[in-house]
């Protein structure tokens, strides 16, 4: 009884030294760096600010990390991704002829420059003019450029195709059943199906529907967890890919509306009342109506966008605090809190992925609806 | 900013009461987990989204 009483008392004491022990080496790194200069202080927030920046966004060649030499060059470590633009003809170059943004690139007399992660045309020398609200007034040529999220995406299109080629041979070779990976798979194909296709669409129209439902799943997961991956990719927060899954959850949902679907929009009351009666309502419900086609799939790409967005910054930001404190407890800290955001984000990464099925399962159940309609027309 | 700062403690309650209604639910009735916990996931991404929609707006 007195023994481990005795050793709980111990623990307490060593935890209380340890944490006083830390709490020390704090305020001592931090008087220091009260007497140095604070602008390096500032300066260092930038810099980290600007970092956590530049890895959101895309970029023209493949980099995993830079870093500076004895003689006061960046290196870099990774591959040049080809450039391709349009600019009365197709130009076609390696970005390693940009030396990420520092040199101008000649391409047939032409010279292009990097400003803001966008190329513009400019002269020998690279020079970029802004107007008053600092927008480039150079000419942007259309840009068609292999970036690192393009082969991102290429990457997760063949990881796919291949995945579910073999899940799909495998059932042909077997007999019926998955072999390999596709074990893996196999039970969330069957959830979508049928935990998400089924009860939202309906048993009859489902089928037509999960390929896309299938695709955009998986896509949005595997993206999701790639960007998790050191190689700093970020491809589903980037508001032009995730535009474009809305924009075809938007094309497939209006363009496999049927007849209910769009008299719900247009005529929502049905024959519950006199035609003069519904005038006055339907100023107000029309508009909203047609106003929700829109938000419905705006909705989607913002929230797949802003909780990837948002999910980096505060990864990023974490391990930028630990060249802020610089100091035995920061770093630790800092470490440990990325780790556990690391693994909230893998919740989030399949958390998203799900929502994004779920609520274009819930979309094309609206738009293929029937039944509704003709139950009130027996009533009356 | 202090509009994003509303907003997040606008989705916080929000998603707080789903989150707790859904455990009462539960408790209720434990065999509807499942479909509980869709319903409350749909619920508060709903919320979320609109959360992260007025913070982009407003930065």
């Amino acid at each position: 009884m007195s023994r481990t009483t005795t050793l709980i008392l111990l623990k307490k004491k060593s935890l209380f030294l340890i944490a006083l022990l830390f709490a020390g080496g704090l305020f001592a790194k931090e008087n220091e760096q009260n007497q140095e200069n604070l602008s390096a202080k500032e300066i260092q927030k930038k810099e980290i600010k600007e970092y956590i920046m530049h890895h959101l966004q895309d970029s023209y060649d493949f980099s995993l990390f830079s870093y500076t030499n004895e003689a006061g060059e960046h290196v870099y470590f990774g591959a040049p991704l080809p450039i391709i633009l349009w600019d009365n003809g197709l130009k076609i170059f390696s970005s390693s002829k940009l030396h990420h943004g520092e040199t101008v690139a000649e391409v047939e007399g032409n010279h292009y420059a990097i400003s803001h992660n966008k190329i513009y045309k400019t002269d020998a020398s690279g020079t970029i003019t802004y107007d008053e609200e600092h927008h480039a007034t150079n000419i942007a040529p259309l840009d068609f450029s292999i970036t690192k999220g393009v082969v991102s995406i290429m990457f997760t299109f063949l990881l796919m195709f291949f995945l579910f080629k073999n899940l799909a041979d495998s059932y042909a070779k077997n007999g019926g059943i998955a072999s390999g990976a596709g074990r893996f798979f196999e039970p969330i194909v069957l959830y979508i199906r049928d935990d998400i296709a089924i009860p939202n669409i309906g048993e009859k129209k489902y089928r037509k529907y999960m390929s896309f439902l299938l695709t955009v799943f998986f896509f949005v997961w595997f993206l999701n967890m790639l960007g998790l991956t050191p190689l700093g990719i970020n491809v589903t927060g980037n508001i032009a890919v995730t535009l474009c899954l809305a924009l075809i959850t938007f094309l497939l949902t209006n363009l496999t509306g049927t007849k209910d679907y769009w008299l719900h929009i247009f005529d929502p009351l049905g024959s519950t009342m006199k035609w003069y009666a519904k005038i006055p309502l339907y100023i107000i419900l029309i508009p909203i109506e047609v106003l929700g086609i829109f938000i419905k799939p705006f909705s989607l790409l913002i929230r797949l966008y802003a909780n990837m967005q948002a999910g980096h910054i505060v990864l990023m930001s974490l391990i930028g605090l630990m060249f802020i404190f610089k100091s035995w407890l920061g770093s630790p800290m800092s470490f440990g809190l990325a780790f556990a955001i690391s693994l909230i984000e893998v919740l989030v990464a399949l958390l998203q992925a799900y929502i994004f099925t779920m609520l274009s399962a819930l979309y094309f159940g609206f738009a293929s609806e029937e039944h509704e309609h003709h139950n009130e027309m027996e009533a009356h | 900013m202090v509009g994003a700062g509303l907003v997040v403690i606008g989705v916080g309650i929000g998603i707080g009461k789903i989150g707790g209604s859904a455990m009462d639910a539960i408790a209720r009735q434990p065999e509807a987990y499942g479909k509980i916990q869709t319903a409350m996931l749909i619920a508060a991404a709903l919320i979320e989204g609109i959360g992260f929609a007025a913070l982009f707006a407003v930065s």
